[in-house]
C-alpha cells in the first residue's frame, strides 16, 4: 500500500469493555504497517490526544474512525457525533458498537433501578448518605459536570450515521485486517455494509451435522460433549446457526457452544427471534405441555441467551419504560 | 422508478358495500397512498366488466402493479390474475386483499371497518410494490392414477378412469375389496341387495385390463408431486402363491382352525385360519391368518399345503415391495364404526341381546352367520319385539358433535328388514329422523305405514333390571318421549344400537403421510367444502367417499366418479402448472446446519453433500413458509414473503399509527435530543 500522503485514523471506546481498543493490537506486527499509512489522531488506550484538538480538526478531515462501544452516557454521544462530523469513514467496531452487546442487557432495565442496584442495595455497598451520581455539583472549587447516564443503550447507529460495521466482540484480527486494508486499497462494499461473511459459523465448524431433534437443552456444566458431533445436536445452546462467520468457529471447536458475538447474519432483523424460530421448530415433541417444560429448563435465561449481544439492535431494543420505576428523564 | 399502482375496491353487491364505505376506501387510497395512479369502486370486479376495467386501466395508464381488495383471494385471485397477464401484466403483480372475509362480514361498526379496509388497501399497496416478476413452472403428468381403499367409493374411481382407458392401481389393505357395503344385505332406500349391485362391480375390477389390483396391501412411502409421484406399497405376505392358487377354496374347508371373525362378520361368525372374508371376494386367493394358524404357532399342521391341489400354500412367503409411478392418487378410505361399548349406560358387551348396527347387518345376509335369520344371541329364539336406537356416538358431545348422516335412514331399514323376517313390533328412538335424499322421506313414510313405531326421545339407558309387570326377561329401554312429554319404559326382547361413522383409526397418519390435512373429528379436509369437494390443498391428491365426511352410497359413487373426472382431466392435460411462490435456499448463505431438513411438511427439502447445503425442490415446495422462518441464517427466502414485503405490509396496516406513506419497519431509532 501506498504511504505518500498518510491518513488520519481515529480509535475511540465508548460504552465497551476495552476489548475491542486491544483487539486492534492483535493484527501484531501489521500494527506497523497501520502506523506507516495512518497519523493515529485518537487511541485512548495507546495515544495520548485531546478532545479539543479533535475539535479543532476541520470536519472530514479524519480518514477513518474506528468506533467502539454502545452509547450510555451524554458524553459517549458527544463523541459519537463529533467523530462522526470529523470522519470521512465510520466504522462501527465491534459487537457494542455494532448491536449494543453485553452493555446493553441493561436495557431490560434503567437507571432508576440501576442506579438503586449500583449505590444502595449490592451487598457490598456501603453508602450512609445515599450518594449517588448528579450530573451537576457544587464543590468549593466551583461546578463539576458528570455525563447525564441515559435509561436506554443505543447502538452507534442509533446516535450518527454508520458506514461499516465490524462485528465480533472483539473482532477477530484477521478480520480487522481485512478491514483495514479494504479500506486503504478503496475496495469497500456497499455503505452501510457489515464487513464479513454472509454465512454462518456452522459454515466454519468441523462437527458433524446431522437432522435435528432436541428432546432436552442441556447448560454447558451438564454434559461433557462428543467432540465430533454438532454441539446443538447434543442439547447445548449453540448460536453458530444463526451468527456471522468470521470467527472461525472458535469457541464450537474446542467444545464450547455458540454465544453469538459474531451478530446475526447478512438481512437478519433480529438475532434472538432467528435463534428462536430456528430452535422451536426442531424441539422433538408435539405436546404443548412438555414443549414449555423443556424450553423452562433448558432456557431458563431467553434474554441473556438469545439476545446477549443484540438486544440494542433487536427489534425489542428495551423492556418498555412503562413497566419499570420511572425516574427522571428519558434517554 | 417509482411504480404506478392500481387499486380496485370491490362492493361484492351490498357485501361489502352495505358495510364499508367503498367509495371513502377509494378515495383514500387515490389520494393518500403513494404511487396509487387509478383507484376506483366497482359493484361486481369478478365481473367481466370489472375484469375489463382493469385490462384496460393497464392499457391505458400503464399500470405496472395491480391491487384487488374484495372478497378472500381462495375465491378471486385466479381472476384477476389472469385479467393482469391478458393486459400483458405478469399475474404476480396482482394482489388481492379480502375486504369482505375479513372486514364486512366480520364488522358491524361501518366506520371501523371502512377504516379496516383502508388500512389493508394500504398494505396491500405498500407489499404489491415489491412484488417481484414470478413464472410458473410447467411438469408433465404421468398418466398412472393410485386409488387408495377398495370400497364402493374406491371401486367406482378405479373402474370410471380404468374404463376411460388410464392405468389404476387400487391398493386395499383388507384380503378383498368391497368395504363395508359387502357386510350389508339390503340397501336403502331401494332395499336393493347389496351384493348384487357390488359383486359385479367388484369382478369388473377383478378383471380390467386397466387396474391393477393390489389387495391385502398397503402405502408404504409416497415422494414426488403433483403429476410425479413415486409410491411404494407393501403386498403383505398371504402365504399362498397368488399365480398358482385358483381359488378352490380346498384349503378352507381342510382348515382345522376356526377364530371368531371380528372384521367381515363383525364378531358374529367364524372363519378359518386361512380363508377369504366371504365368498364372493376380490381376488379371491385365500390368506393365512398367522397369528391363530397352528401352524405358525406350533410348527405343525400343514394341512392346507398337503390338499391344495397346485401346490399353491408357501409358508416362507415374506412382505414384497412395489415400487409404481402415478400421477395422482384418490384416497378412498373410508370409515370405522363407532365402538358402542364408550356408552355403558346402552349395555353393548354387556347385555346380550342388545347389538350393533353391523352385527345386526351380517345377521341379516342370506351368506351371514345366521344365513339371514334374525334372531337373538342364543342363535334360535325370533325377537318378539325390537328396539332401534339412533345417534349412538353421533350428535352427542360426549363422543362426536356431527351427524353419520346415514344412520336414519338405516334404522328405517332395519325396521322394514324386522317386521318383513319376523313378527315382531319395531320401535325407534330418535332425536330428529333425518330423511333428506332423493327416496328418503318416501321410505320414511313407507315404514310409518308399515307400523314401526318412532318414540322422539334420546334413549337414556337400556337395563335388564325389570321394575315392572311385564318387564322380566326383557331389555327395557329408559326415555323421554318429549312430543308427550313423559318418561317411557319400553320393554323389548332386542336392541339395535346405530353407531356413529367415525374417520378411520389412521386417518391423521394417512393424511400426514400424503400431506393432506383432517379436520377435527379427523374426516379428510376438502379443498373447498361446496366448490371443490374432492380435491384437496396438496394438488394431485383427491379425497372420496366417507373418508371425507359421513355420506351414504349414491353420494360416495358419485364422489368418487368426481374424483376420477378430475383426475382424467389432469390426464388429457397432459402438463401442470406449479405455482411459482416458493421457497428457495440461497446456497451462498446457507451454512449446512440442517435445522430445516425435517420440517417441510411436504418432504421439499434436501441436503445437498457434495456442496454441503440444503436445497428446495421447488416442485414440491408448497411456500408454506416454515422452513423460511426457521432457517437461522436467513438463508432461505419466500417468494412473496420476504422481509421486506411482509414489513412493506405491516407498515402499511400501520399508516395510522406510524404517518402514513412510504413507511418502512421497522425504523432505526430518531437521534435523541443532544443532552
Ligand atoms: C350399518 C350401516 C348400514 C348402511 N347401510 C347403507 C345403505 O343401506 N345404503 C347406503 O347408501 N349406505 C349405507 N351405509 C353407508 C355406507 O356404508 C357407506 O356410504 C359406504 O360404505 C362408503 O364407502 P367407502 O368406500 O367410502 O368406505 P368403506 O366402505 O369403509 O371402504 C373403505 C375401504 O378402504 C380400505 N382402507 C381403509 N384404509 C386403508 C388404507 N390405509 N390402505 C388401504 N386400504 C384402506 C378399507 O379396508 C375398505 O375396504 C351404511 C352404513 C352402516 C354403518
Ligand atoms: S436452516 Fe438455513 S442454513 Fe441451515 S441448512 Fe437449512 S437453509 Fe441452510
Ligand atoms: S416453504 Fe419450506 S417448508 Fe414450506 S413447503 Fe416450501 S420448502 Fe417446505
Amino acid at each position: 500500500m501506498s504511504a505518500a500522503k498518510k491518513g488520519k485514523l481515529a480509535n475511540y471506546w465508548a460504552a465497551s469493555c476495552g476489548g475491542c481498543e486491544i483487539a486492534v493490537l492483535g493484527i501484531n506486527e501489521k500494527i506497523l504497517d497501520v502506523a506507516e499509512a495512518f497519523d493515529i489522531v485518537l487511541w485512548p488506550v495507546a495515544v495520548d490526544a485531546k478532545v479539543h484538538s479533535i475539535e479543532k480538526m476541520a470536519d472530514k478531515s479524519i480518514d477513518l474512525c474506528l468506533f467502539n462501544g454502545a452509547i450510555r452516557t451524554s458524553e459517549q454521544e458527544y463523541m459519537a457525533r463529533l467523530l462522526r462530523r470529523k470522519s470521512k469513514v465510520m466504522v462501527a467496531f465491534g459487537s457494542c458498537a455494532h448491536e449494543g452487546c453485553i452493555p446493553a442487557l441493561a436495557n431490560v432495565s434503567n437507571r432508576e433501578e440501576i442506579f438503586q442496584t449500583a449505590y444502595h442495595d449490592t451487598p457490598s455497598t456501603d453508602n450512609p448518605n445515599g450518594v449517588r451520581p448528579q450530573t451537576e455539583t457544587e464543590v468549593e472549587e466551583g461546578k463539576l459536570y458528570l455525563p447525564l447516564f441515559y435509561d436506554t443503550v443505543k447502538t452507534l447507529d442509533q446516535t450518527v450515521e454508520v458506514d461499516y460495521y465490524l462485528p465480533g466482540c472483539p473482532p477477530e484480527p484477521e478480520r480487522i485486517w481485512d478491514a483495514i486494508v479494504a479500506i486503504l486499497e478503496g475496495k469497500l462494499p456497499a455503505p452501510g455494509s457489515v464487513i464479513g461473511a454472509t454465512t454462518t459459523v456452522c459454515d466454519d465448524c468441523p462437527r458433524t451435522r446431522e437432522e435435528k431433534k432436541i428432546k432436552e437443552f442441556k447448560r454447558t456444566w451438564e454434559i461433557i460433549p462428543d467432540p465430533d458431533i454438532c454441539l446443538l445436536e447434543q442439547g447445548l445452546v449453540c448460536c453458530g446457526i444463526a451468527t456471522r462467520a468470521g470467527c472461525g468457529a472458535l469457541c464450537p471447536t474446542v467444545g464450547s457452544p455458540c454465544i453469538g458475538c459474531y451478530g446475526p447474519n447478512e438481512g437478519v432483523e433480529d438475532f434472538g427471534a432467528r435463534m428462536m424460530t430456528a430452535l422451536a421448530s426442531v424441539i422433538d415433541s408435539d405436546d404443548p405441555e412438555e414443549i414449555e417444560r423443556i424450553i423452562q429448563e433448558g432456557i431458563p435465561d431467553p434474554i441473556g441467551t438469545f439476545y446477549r449481544f443484540s438486544l440494542a439492535a433487536s427489534q425489542l431494543r428495551r423492556k418498555t419504560l412503562e413497566g419499570l420505576d420511572p425516574s427522571g428523564a428519558s434517554a | 422508478m417509482s411504480e404506478k399502482v392500481g387499486v380496485y375496491i370491490c362492493h361484492c353487491g351490498s357485501n361489502i358495500a352495505g358495510v364499508v364505505d367503498v367509495e371513502d376506501v377509494a378515495k383514500f387510497a387515490g389520494e393518500q397512498i403513494e404511487n396509487v395512479a387509478v383507484s376506483r369502486d366497482y359493484k361486481f370486479m369478478c365481473s367481466s366488466l370489472g375484469q375489463e376495467l382493469i385490462e384496460e386501466d393497464i392499457r391505458k395508464e400503464g399500470l405496472t402493479r395491480v391491487v384487488v381488495a374484495a372478497c378472500s383471494p381462495h375465491l378471486h385471485e385466479k381472476t384477476f390474475r389472469r385479467a393482469c397477464a391478458n393486459a400483458g401484466l405478469n399475474p404476480y403483480l396482482c394482489h388481492m386483499t379480502s375486504i369482505r372475509e375479513q372486514v364486512s362480514w366480520v364488522i358491524e361498526d361501518k366506520a371501523v371497518a371502512t377504516e379496516k379496509a383502508k388500512a389493508m388497501v394500504a398494505a396491500a399497496v405498500k407489499r404489491v410494490e415489491l412484488h417481484e416478476e414470478l413464472e410458473p413452472s410447467e411438469v408433465p403428468v404421468n398418466p398412472n392414477t393410485l386409488v387408495v381403499g377398495g370400497g364402493i367409493t374406491g371401486i367406482q374411481a378405479a373402474i370410471e378412469l380404468a374404463d376411460a382407458g388410464y392405468p389404476v392401481y387400487l391398493v386395499e389393505r383388507e384380503p378383498s375389496i368391497g368395504g363395508h357395503m359387502a357386510q350389508f344385505d339390503k340397501t336403502f332406500p331401494t332395499l336393493d341387495c347389496a351384493a348384487c349391485i357390488l359383486t359385479p362391480k367388484m369382478s369388473d375390477v377383478g378383471s380390467h385390463p386397466n387396474i391393477h389390483l393390489l389387495s391385502y396391501s398397503e402405502v408404504e412411502d409416497i415422494s414426488g408431486y403433483v403429476g410425479n409421484f413415486h409410491v411404494r406399497i407393501r403386498k403383505k405376505a398371504r402365504y399362498v402363491d397368488e399365480e398358482a392358487c385358483t381359488g378352490c377354496g380346498i384349503c378352507i374347508e381342510k382348515c382345522p382352525k376356526k377364530v371368531v371373525d371380528d372384521v367381515f362378520e363383525a364378531g358374529m361368525g367364524y372363519r378359518k385360519s386361512i380363508y377369504r372374508p366371504f365368498p364372493q371376494a376380490v381376488p379371491n386367493w385365500p390368506v393365512i391368518d398367522t397369528e391363530s394358524c397352528t401352524y405358525f404357532e406350533r410348527g405343525k399342521c400343514k394341512a392346507c399345503e398337503i390338499f391344495c391341489p397346485t401346490e399353491a400354500i408357501d409358508f416362507e412367503q415374506q412382505d414384497s415391495y412395489i415400487d409404481i409411478d402415478v400421477g395422482n392418487v384418490i384416497l378412498a378410505t373410508g370409515y370405522d364404526l363407532f365402538d358402542a361399548r364408550k356408552v355403558p349406560q346402552y349395555g353393548y358387551g354387556r347385555l346380550a341381546n342388545v347389538f350393533t348396527s353391523l352385527e345386526f347387518e351380517r345377521m341379516c345376509n342370506a351368506s351371514g352367520p345366521t344365513e339371514g335369520k334374525i334372531v337373538l344371541r342364543d342363535g334360535i329364539t325370533e325377537p318378539k319385539s325390537v328396539a332401534i336406537i339412533h345417534c349412538v356416538g353421533s350428535r352427542d358431545e360426549n363422543h362426536n358433535p356431527y351427524c353419520s348422516s346415514i344412520c336414519c335412514m338405516s334404522a328405517l331399514k332395519f325396521g322394514h328388514l324386522v317386521m318383513e323376517k319376523t313378527d315382531a313390533e319395531v320401535t325407534s328412538f330418535y332425536i330428529d329422523v333425518r330423511t333428506s335424499q332423493k327416496g328418503y322421506e318416501e321410505f320414511y313414510n313407507r315404514l310409518l305405514e308399515e307400523g314401526m313405531h318412532f318414540v322422539r326421545g334420546k334413549a337414556a339407558e337400556i337395563t335388564d333390571a325389570a321394575r315392572q309387570p311385564g318387564e322380566e326377561g326383557k331389555l327395557i329401554v329408559q326415555a323421554e318421549d318429549t312430543l308427550l312429554g313423559k318418561q317411557r319404559r319400553v320393554p323389548v326382547d332386542m336392541v339395535i344400537l346405530m353407531s356413529a361413522l367415525e374417520p378411520k383409526a389412521d386417518a391423521k397418519d394417512v393424511g400426514l403421510q400424503f400431506g393432506i390435512s383432517c379436520s377435527m373429528e379427523g374426516w379428510f379436509t376438502e379443498r373447498h367444502p361446496k366448490l371443490d369437494p374432492v380435491a384437496t390443498m396438496t394438488d394431485g391428491i383427491f379425497v372420496a367417499g366417507v373418508a371425507q365426511g359421513p355420506k351414504d352410497i349414491p353420494a360416495s359413487v358419485a364422489q368418487g366418479a368426481a374424483a376420477a373426472a378430475r383426475v382424467q382431466g389432469m390426464i388429457t392435460a397432459g402438463t401442470v402448472e406449479i405455482e411459482p411462490i416458493v421457497a428457495t435456499i440461497h446456497e451462498e448463505i446457507c451454512s449446512g446446519c440442517k435445522i430445516c431438513n425435517n420440517l417441510c411438511p411436504f418432504n421439499a427439502i434436501e441436503f445437498l453433500e457434495d456442496k454441503e447445503v440444503s436445497y428446495v425442490n421447488a416442485a414440491l415446495c408448497k411456500g408454506c413458509g416454515t422452513c423460511v422462518a426457521a432457517c437461522p441464517a436467513q438463508a432461505i427466502s419466500g417468494a412473496h414473503f420476504n422481509n421486506d414485503q411482509i414489513f412493506a405490509e405491516i407498515g402499511g396496516i400501520l399508516y395510522d399509527a406510524i404517518g402514513g406513506n412510504g413507511a418502512k419497519a421497522p425504523a432505526k431509532s430518531k437521534e435523541p435530543a443532544p443532552a
